[in-house]
Order: C-alpha cells, then sequence, then structure tokens
C-alpha cells in the first residue's frame, strides 16, 4: 500500500526577478512501512520537499496523497488532523525551552484537547520511556545533549501515533555515535509500530544504514531512485556518484578508478548478502585457471546486509567462463572499460567540488 | 536648606498617586499594547499572515504616536480625554494619554520580543496540528515570556517618567509635587525628596524586573 504519493509536484519561491525553481515535477511513491530516504546535496530541495508533504508548504503544480487521500489544498481542521498523523523531526530539534521535557512530549497532545490530564500523563511516560528518557522528564531542553534532545523530538513526533514519520536532517546536528544510535532508535520505531519514515540526509552513510528505499535529488529533480543495495552499488547519475564517493573512506577510489580504462579484463565484482561471506573469487579463479588482481573495493553492510565490491582485473585462461561462472555463483558482474560505460564521463573527485557539499 | 519644613503627608499621598498612574496606566498598556504587538508581528513580513498593507497602516499610526513629545501628546489629546474620562484633571485624566503615549512603544517592544522567538518552533507547533492561536498563546508568548517582562519593565520605567510629566499638568504625584515647590516655590529639598524617591522607585521596577526575566529564563 502507498503511504505518501507525490504526483508531478512542482514549487517554485517568488525571487527577486520572478520565481524561482526549487523543485521541478517530482514523482515519489512511499510505501506503508518502509524507511525511505531521501538523499540530495545542499540546496537540492529536500526540506522543501518533505515540507510538502505535511503541508507546511504548498506546492505550485501537482497532487499530494496521504494514505490515498488527497489532501493538496486541505485547509482549517482537516489539514491539523492530516498534521497529527504526521509527525516531524527537526534538524534543531525546534523544542519549546520553556517546558520541560515531559511538557514538550505533552504540547501535541494537548492541543488536539482530546484527552484528559492522567491520560496524557500515562501517554507521555510511556513515549518517554520508548525513547530512553523517563529519567529526565522534569529536565528543561538546555540541559539536555544533542541526541536526547532529539529523542525528545522523535518522542513528540510519535505522540499522536502518526502514521508517517518525517525526519529533516534529524542526525545532522549530532555526532558520528549519536547518529548511531538516534537512527537505531527510529530504525526500532519503525520496526515496532510500523511507521513509515521518511529520513532526509545529505549523507550516503545514513541511507546506507537505515533505509529500504532511496531518491536522490539533484537541483529540483528525482535523478535516481530505488532500492539502496541498487543505488549504493551500482550509482548511476554523477550526482549520486558524488553522494556515494564522499561517504568513502579514501574518497572513493573504487569509481574513480573506474573512470580510466583498465581493458576489456577489468569487470566489476558485486557480492550481497552470504555471496559476501563466501569464497566463490577463488575457487572460480581456480576452476577457470585465471589470475586475478584486485584493483579496487569496498567492504561494508546496508542495513544488516553484507556487501562487497571489487574491480578486478581477470587475465588468463578462460576469462570468459571466469564470468560466467560467477554470474552463475549470484555475483554482480558489470564489465569495465570501453567507451560505453557511463564512468568514462566521471572524474575523480576534485578538492573544490567535495568541499561545496561538507555542510 | 532644611528638612524640617517637609510636608511628608503630602510626599505620602503623592507617591500614592504615582503608584496608582504608573500601575493603573500599565496594566492598560499591556491590555492595549499586547494584541497590537502581536497583531504587528502576524501581519509582518514573512509572518503567520503576512499582510503589507495592514501592518503598513498599523505601524504608520503608530509611529505618529511615537514620534509626538509625550507633553504635546498631553495637551493635544485633553479634548478626547475628557471624552474619555470625563475630566482631563487627576489620576483618573491622565490614565488615558499615558496609555496612549505608551502603547505603541510597549507593542513595538512585543513586535521585537516575538520575532525573537526561533522560526523552528512555530514551524514545529504548526507541523504539530497547532491552530495559528495556539501556536501564538501556547508556544510563541511562553517562549518569548523573558523578552516580554523585560519590555513591561522599560515600558513602566518610561511610565515614571511620563506621570511626573502630566503632574505638570494637573495629574498630580511625585513630578506634580516636585515641580510645584521645588520650582514654584524654590523649596529645593522637597524636590530632591521628590526625586530621591523616584530614582529608588526607579532602581526597584529595574531589579524586580530582572528578576523576572531571569525566573522565566530556561535557554
Ligand atoms: N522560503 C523560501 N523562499 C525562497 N527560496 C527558498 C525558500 N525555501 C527554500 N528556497 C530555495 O529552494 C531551494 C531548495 O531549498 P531546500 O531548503 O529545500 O534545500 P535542501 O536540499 O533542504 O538544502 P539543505 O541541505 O541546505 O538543507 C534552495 O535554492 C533555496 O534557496
Ligand atoms: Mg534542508
Amino acid at each position: 500500500m502507498v503511504m505518501v504519493r507525490l504526483e508531478s509536484i512542482s514549487k517554485s519561491f517568488a525571487g527577486k526577478d520572478g520565481p524561482v525553481s526549487a523543485l521541478d515535477r517530482i514523482d515519489l511513491s512511499i510505501a506503508k512501512g518502509e524507511i525511505f530516504g531521501i538523499i540530495g546535496s545542499s540546496g537540492a530541495g529536500k526540506s522543501t520537499l518533505v515540507r510538502l508533504i505535511n503541508l507546511l508548504e504548498r506546492p505550485t503544480g501537482g497532487e499530494v496523497f496521504v494514505a490515498g487521500e488527497r489532501v493538496t489544498d486541505a485547509r482549517g481542521e482537516r489539514l491539523r488532523e492530516l498534521r497529527r498523523s504526521i509527525g516531524m523531526v527537526f534538524q534543531h530539534f525546534n523544542l519549546l525551552s520553556a517546558r520541560t521535557v515531559a511538557r514538550n512530549v505533552a504540547y501535541p497532545l494537548e492541543l488536539t484537547g482530546r484527552y484528559g490530564k492522567d491520560e496524557i500523563t500515562e501517554k507521555v511516560a510511556r513515549l518517554l520511556a520508548r525513547v530512553g528518557l523517563s529519567e529526565h522528564a522534569h529536565k528543561y531542553p538546555r540541559e539536555l545533549s544533542g541526541g536526547q534532545k532529539q529523542r525528545v523530538g522523535i518522542a513528540r513526533a510519535l505522540a499522536c501515533e502518526p502514521q508517517v514519520l518525517l525526519c529533516d536532517e534529524a542526525t545532522s546536528a549530532l555526532d558520528p555515535q549519536t547518529t548511531g544510535a538516534v537512527l537505531d532508535l527510529l530504525r526500532q520505531i519503525n520496526r515496532d509500530l510500523g511507521v513509515t519514515i521518511v529520513l532526509i540526509t545529505h549523507e550516503m552513510d545514513v541511507i546506507r544504514r537505515t533505509c529500504d528505499r532511496v531518491a536522490v535529488i539533484d537541483r529540483g529533480r528525482v535523478v535516481e531512485q530505488g532500492p539502496v543495495t541498487d543505488v549504493f552499488l551500482h550509482p548511476r547519475h554523477p550526482a549520486t556518484l558524488r553522494l556515494v564517493r564522499e561517504a568513502e573512506p579514501d574518497g572513493g577510489s573504487l569509481e574513480a578508478i573506474s573512470a580510466s580504462e583498465l581493458g576489456s579484463s577489468t569487470v566489476r565484482l558485486t557480492f550481497t548478502g552470504p555471496n559476501a561471506h563466501r569464497p566463490i573469487l577463488g575457487r572460480i579463479a581456480r576452476e577457470n585457471v585465471v589470475d586475478y588482481a584486485i584493483l579496487a573495493g569496498r567492504v561494508g553492510h546496508i542495513r544488516e546486509a553484507p556487501y562487497a565490491q571489487f574491480i578486478v582485473s581477470l587475465s588468463g585462461r578462460d576469462i570468459a567462463g571466469a564470468i560466467a561462472g560467477l554470474r552463475a555463483s549470484g555475483v554482480d558482474v558489470e564489465l569495465q572499460g570501453g567507451p560505453q560505460t557511463e564512468q568514462t564521463a566521471v572524474t575523480s573527485p576534485r578538492v573544490g567540488e567535495r568541499a561545496l557539499h561538507v555542510v | 536648606m532644611s528638612f524640617e519644613n517637609i510636608y511628608w503627608g503630602d510626599i505620602a499621598a503623592a507617591l500614592g498617586q504615582t503608584l496608582a498612574m504608573v500601575g493603573g496606566a500599565l496594566l492598560l498598556t499591556i491590555v492595549v499594547g499586547l494584541p497590537l504587538g502581536i497583531l504587528l508581528f502576524l501581519t509582518g513580513r514573512q509572518q503567520l499572515f503576512q499582510a503589507p498593507v495592514a501592518y503598513g497602516s498599523l505601524s504608520f499610526v503608530l509611529n505618529i504616536i511615537r514620534s509626538v513629545p509625550f507633553i504635546i501628546l498631553l495637551i493635544v489629546l485633553m479634548p478626547v480625554t475628557v471624552l474619555v474620562t470625563g475630566t482631563s484633571l487627576g489620576i483618573r485624566g491622565v490614565i488615558f494619554p499615558l496609555v496612549v503615549g505608551t502603547s505603541p512603544f510597549f507593542a513595538r517592544l512585543v513586535e521585537t520580543a516575538l520575532r525573537e522567538v526561533d522560526r523552528g518552533i512555530i514551524e514545529a507547533s504548526l507541523a504539530m496540528g497547532a491552530s495559528t492561536s495556539q501556536t501564538i498563546l501556547r508556544a510563541v508568548l511562553p517562549e518569548a515570556l523573558p523578552s516580554l517582562f523585560a519590555a513591561v519593565t522599560v515600558t513602566a520605567i518610561v511610565l515614571v517618567d511620563y506621570t511626573a510629566m502630566s503632574g505638570a499638568i494637573g495629574g498630580g504625584g511625585l513630578g506634580d509635587l516636585a515641580i510645584r515647590y521645588g520650582y514654584h516655590r524654590f523649596q529645593t529639598e522637597i524636590m530632591l525628596v521628590c526625586v530621591a524617591i523616584l530614582i529608588v522607585f526607579v532602581q526597584l521596577i529595574q531589579a524586580g524586573g530582572n528578576r523576572l526575566v531571569t525566573h522565566f529564563s530556561c535557554r
């Protein structure tokens, strides 16, 4: 079932000399219960896109559907009801500094006017327990660390039992360790409550660790989308390549090497799932009497699933047989080199270019 | 100079009048100025009910009142004051012009205080399904409380100043006493006592205001 659907959404803002387009005919479908990532570099239009889902921003064209219902021009009580069914988590937390942790979480419940005092107290206690903040209920936001503040933000966003949780750079103000903990919490919430999560980020690592599917947006357009494994291991669009490279420890030698032609015996091998742990390459090489040199590679996990990806130069007797053998074992083999591949267009990362995307 | 022929009874009465004028006018200034300030805030650029014409007109009127020196405002307003309160004399006659004089000032301070509230908080409130009035009453005003108390403090001190002036044209209070005895009858010591009391009064207002501001600052 589709939870959120954007249909040919455009958004432009009034600028000094005429309207400035921020989003251009975006089509997206987000399934119920998935964690959907939206990634793009700064200014790509991610925040604008996510704010269109709960209509903090009105589209200049196109339609928004939530849970099968067209909500594009919802107003008044209908709009407020819609927003209650969509929680939102912010980069800078946006907590009420004049309220304690518990009263921050109570805020959305108070707004509805539907709950009695005791009911609110009880709900708040349960929410705080879920995010592991029970001991801090009576502290003020200024007394909390960034990670704790974001947990309050998450508890608050869950208060009205939303179907969708929008997270706009929810971890961008946090250190790596806290980021990991907050992402784990989001995944746990997704698993336990079945809440659909839309996660905005400019870091591929966040997507890799958390999301089921991802859309890459660049200058207001969706340039690539699909399961994270596909997009992360087989990036096609230059914007995606750039984001993947940023997530690589050495700046993405893998993509860089594939750019420089290495001859027709160079292949990119992708092992996913259990294959990532099996001794396939050595066996196939022996069986077909070929030698191989690993030119570049990366190994890691996409969510829990391991992957390994190598650029390998093959030489010896039966290269074609080796490739067929690898494919038969479930390894994804892409022939590298030759002017027809899209990687030819990709040059190695330039310092200036990369600096632009470090936000 | 001798402090023997000081009429302490008169001074006590004048202090009572000053307190009544400042207190009454402050209360009414808040009642009038707070909504005006909220209106300025809401209709301002990039705000919830952005309305350039409404904002511009209100802003223009408030600025006109603010640019008229208070002593002149007092005189100009006299007929209106009589119409509204029945007299232009005494505490009753003075509170009306005082409120007219300070409300625009207070409204501006309120506007500034509300604008200082992080936009993210307003956005979060709306995203949680709050209406505009809920957002103002439950999020923006509480967040701005320290600045609002600071605004009330400054306004109270301005009111002390204005009451002294209005005293000169028949309002009573410490300022009036100081001018009547100190200026017209050359009894400098009475003027000195009045001024000393006003100094203490202003200090107390400031100290009280500061305490409130600190108490409500949760950042
Ligand atoms: N209220 C606004 N008025 C005018 N232009 C805007 C407004 N909001 C966003 N824009 C423009 O729309 C484009 C997309 O902005 P947006 O905030 O969605 O980007 P983003 O991908 O979230 O970037 P970042 O990673 O920096 O948060 C930018 O060019 C921005 O200048
Ligand atoms: Mg953004």
